[in-house]
């Protein structure tokens, strides 16, 4: 008996769906076993990570709140990863993002009206774009990877939000604590909207998810973005140009970053601090890419990643699992997905025996 | 021709292989005898490809049975196939550019040799059947002939009793075909079998004892090429009788079209070739022909043409306006198409579908697009238009540009660019790897575009085709354009030879050029 991987002709629409479901499926199984080997109740934990938080009602504002940002972030880099242009510094534009609309905030300390937030979420988008302007430049310029650069400005992002929370924008009333004065009412956005439990940046990535859609299934610039990654020979050829796909994915997925980041402080947070930076920019890639890079898939894998952070909180107080359990099954996540891709254009064959195999002949 | 027992070297008996939704072979039945060189022919995607891949262990038959010198065998790779010794020179070469020959077959041998045990072992098997090839030159300083001579090479080296050869002369010299056959019968003479594809038919009845056709996935007939015409060999692969371009004689052309006027560019990378002061006029009607060997400027300059590449406003005209610094979206608004010559992630994308990659050159030309919105509704008529009008085989506008065989693609995107009523047209090998019939219908809807109308500039290393197909010829060599020729007054030596300049080596030129003096 032989197995081997053949080829399909068609990429296979059905792996194209099962293969996500396949790999959380597997990502529950070794890690129930992994766990469990190493000394806690594996089985608990699994159920605790992916089953709790849909089970119990009370948790779903939590998993909301996640997911709004999770959503907006992965939409932006789905674009970029359409064209292969690969930002992995979403976390660092969307603490810019935080920055943008805190600055807002700070202008409008004593104004009322119904046009701050929007100002801060347009500050907030703004300088998101602005973080990732610098990557497409550099690449375009001097074709530098964009994986680096876009990278190394998370940890400049970083420092920034230090060096501004402990300097120039520390409240002055925070009893020397290294954060910003809190927003005021005209500046935060309700965690609840409609007498559900679902914050308004939950509804604004469902909206924004099928805006993506459109754009990428049905622009110009959606196929474009499409041609550069998958050929950028033929883009030329087609009058694509790769170096406004390269900007303009850049300075997308950064405002989208910005916007999670922004509606994060406003809707959330209420306040910038050391600890506003969450891992949501690099949790996002996965998103990406259990979603298939497709919009609608986006929103669904962006609710199962909402889940396993809200689920490795309980797995830590119910068997006391450690904090880095839930980015554990998140990177199984999406080592199984990659994985799995292989039979979205493959298949397996199994060859049951039949004409002899080649001797070796001298 | 040496037979060492009379049985078969090579035998098919009733090899089935089915992919999802094709049959590509159907209980196709071959015998290939020791010492003999047996032709397989038949259209694109009549399943040559995949049963020679079979028979070299590259994929498995779902049923049937493969016979080596009458033993069953199950050739599960190709490394078990070189082990039986069967050896395949591929019509896309796989080799380092940066590299020297030497480490090229080094790098592409099971064994491990030392190097200089494989000098003297490769100088061996190149003064056995006479074949000119230094193996200590860097491969990228090599003609598309040397280059096919290391992977010949390479199959040599493990004293093949069957050597495979897939569409081994299209990126020959007239010249070139001539020194590949002169091995190809010293090798038969020897007891090696040869099984040769090809779909150049005048070659296989010079070259060939017995021919194989398929069409469809079925064997069809065996025969002897030395007592058949092309026609009718062409006819039995197609099924059907074959058109012969028709023309009307004596054509006017029009005004002048589109036009180069010293069109020069700095080589790009390491491996391009720079264009030197490249001068044509194509005329309204008329179809202007570019000979050449492969890597001499031709894909350089069909980028320039198609405005992948720009240059500086005057050097392209098209209707009078110069166009040299427009991109292509520009180009084709104002009615200049282009085909390049590499169909794959050049001329489509492969996941994409025949609607979208439709939408690639057509969005605009063909109204798509609006404010920025893509009618997929519109991409896909288009696109089935194209479909239906050229036969392509392929489910629909919704298949991806993938899942279409070579020939039937090179179809849709003959069809999508001839389709736009372009002003004027440059295409880079329009029946590559195409078969007869379908490369006959190209052809007639290419003059067919010429009759309205068209200016065309045709790019192909077929000469047969560009003669078939031109009323005036230029030869590229290095960059360079030679004078215009009328065809009926080109003799095919003088245009070979001007061909012959070696790639990348100007004291071969040199002498191929004092070798045409001499002709004359």
């Amino acid at each position: 008996m032989r197995i081997r991987l053949e080829k399909r002709r068609e990429p296979s629409r059905i792996m194209l769906a099962l293969s996500p479901i396949g790999a959380v499926a597997m990502t529950m199984i070794v890690g129930a076993i992994i766990f469990e080997a190493i000394g806690y109740d594996g089985p608990r934990a699994v159920e605790d990570i992916f089953f709790t938080p849909v089970l119990a009602s009370y948790k779903w504002q939590d998993v909301a709140a996640k997911a709004a940002p999770l959503i907006l972030i992965a939409l932006g880099l789905t674009l970029g990863n359409q064209a292969k242009v690969w930002n992995i510094g979403a976390e660092g534009q969307y603490i810019l993002g935080a920055l943008g609309g805190a600055g807002a905030a700070i202008l409008t300390q004593d104004m009322q009206g119904w046009w701050i937030v929007p100002l801060m979420i347009v500050c907030g988008m703004a300088a998101g774009a602005l973080w990732a302007a610098p990557v497409a430049w550099l690449r375009n310029r001097y074709g530098v990877n964009e994986i680096l650069s876009s990278l190394m400005l998370v940890y400049v992002a970083t420092q920034l939000l230090n060096y501004l929370v402990t300097g120039p924008w520390k409240d002055p009333h925070g009893q020397n604590f290294p954060q910003t004065a809190p927003f005021t009412a005209a500046q935060r956005l309700p965690a609840a909207l409609f007498g559900q439990p679902f914050p308004p940046g939950l509804y604004i990535a469902f909206a924004l998810a099928l805006a993506f859609w459109l754009v990428m299934a049905r622009t110009e610039f959606g196929l474009g973005v499409r041609v550069v990654g998958e050929a950028p020979r033929a883009a030329r050829y087609a009058g694509y140009r790769e170096a406004d796909a390269v900007w303009s994915t850049l300075l997308i997925s950064g405002a989208m970053a910005g916007l999670a980041g922004v509606l994060e402080a406003t809707t959330q947070s209420g306040q910038l601090n050391l600890g506003f930076p969450s891992g949501y920019g690099f949790t996002a890639i996965i998103v990406s890419f259990l979603g298939r890079l497709h919009p609608i898939g986006i929103a669904l894998a962006g609710i199962v990643l909402a889940i396993s952070y809200v689920g490795g909180q309980v797995a830590q107080t119910t068997v006391h699992v450690p904090s880095a359990t839930a980015g554990i099954f998140q990177a199984m996540m999406l080592f199984f997905i990659l994985a799995s891709d292989v039979l979205v254009r493959r298949r397996i064959r199994i060859d049951w025996g039949g004409a002899k195999a080649v001797a070796a002949r001298a | 021709m040496a037979s060492t027992d009379g049985g078969p070297r090579l035998e098919l008996r009733g090899v089935t292989k089915r992919f999802p939704g094709v049959l590509a072979n159907d209980n196709v039945s071959l015998i290939v005898r020791p010492g003999e060189i047996h032709a397989l022919l038949g259209e694109n995607g009549a399943g040559k490809s995949t049963l020679v891949k079979m028979i070299y262990g590259i994929l498995a038959p779902d049923s049937g049975d493969i016979l080596w010198d009458g033993a069953r065998v199950r050739v599960s790779n190709p490394r078990a196939a070189r082990k039986l010794g069967i050896g395949m020179v591929f019509q896309h070469f796989s080799l380092f550019e940066a590299l020297t020959v030497l480490e090229n077959i080094a790098l592409g041998i099971d064994a491990k040799i030392p190097q200089n045990q494989l000098e003297a072992e490769i100088r061996r098997v190149l003064d056995l059947y006479g074949l000119k090839l230094d193996p200590r030159r860097i491969v990228s300083t090599l003609s598309v002939g040397e280059r096919q001579r290391i992977e010949i090479v390479r199959a040599l080296l493990l004293n093949p009793k069957l050597l495979i050869m897939d569409e081994p002369t299209s990126v020959l010299t007239p010249q070139e075909v001539e020194q590949l056959f002169e091995t190809l019968r010293k090798l038969a003479a020897q007891g090696c079998s040869i099984l040769y594809i090809s779909h150049k038919l005048h070659e296989i009845i010079a070259l060939c004892e017995t021919a194989t056709i398929l069409r469809a996935g079925r064997f069809v007939a065996e025969c002897d090429p030395r007592k058949e015409t092309s026609r009718s060999m062409a006819e039995l692969m197609i099924g059907a009788n074959l058109k012969e371009i028709s023309r009307s004689l004596g054509r006017a052309f029009g005004p002048e079209k589109f036009a180069a006027r010293a069109l020069s560019l700095p080589r790009i990378g390491d491996f391009g070739i720079a264009l030197k002061q490249i001068s044509f006029s194509v005329r309204a009607g008329e179809i202007l022909g570019v000979a050449g060997v492969a890597g001499n400027g031709q894909n350089e300059l069909m980028e320039a043409l198609s405005g992948e590449v720009a240059s500086p406003d005057e050097m392209i005209r098209l209707e009078g306006k110069t166009i040299g610094r427009l991109g292509p979206t520009q180009r084709r608004a104002l009615g200049l198409c282009a085909v390049p010559e590499e169909r794959n992630g050049h001329a489509a994308v492969a996941d994409l579908t025949l609607a979208l990659n439709g939408a690639l050159t057509a969005r605009r030309r063909m109204g798509f697009v609006t404010a920025g919105l893509l009618s997929m509704g519109r991409a896909r008529s288009y696109a089935s238009k194209v479909i239906s009008t050229f036969t392509v085989k392929a489910l629909g506008p919704q298949s991806t540009a993938g899942s279409l065989s070579g020939g039937n693609l090179q179809k849709f995107i003959m069809g999508r660019e001839i389709m736009q009523e372009p002003a004027a047209i440059a295409v880079s090998q329009p029946t590559w790897g195409v078969d007869a019939g379908a490369a006959a219908a190209i052809r007639q809807a290419l003059v067919d575009l010429a009759a309205r109308g068209c200016a065309i500039l045709v790019i192909s290393q077929d000469l047969d085709e560009l003669l078939e197909l031109c009323d005036s010829l230029v030869v590229i060599n290095l960059g360079s354009l030679s004078r215009v020729m009328k065809v009926g007054e080109a003799s095919i030596e003088e245009i070979g030879l001007l061909m012959g300049g070696v790639h990348g080596d100007p004291q071969a030129t040199v002498e191929m050029t004092e070798a045409l003096h001499h002709a004359h």
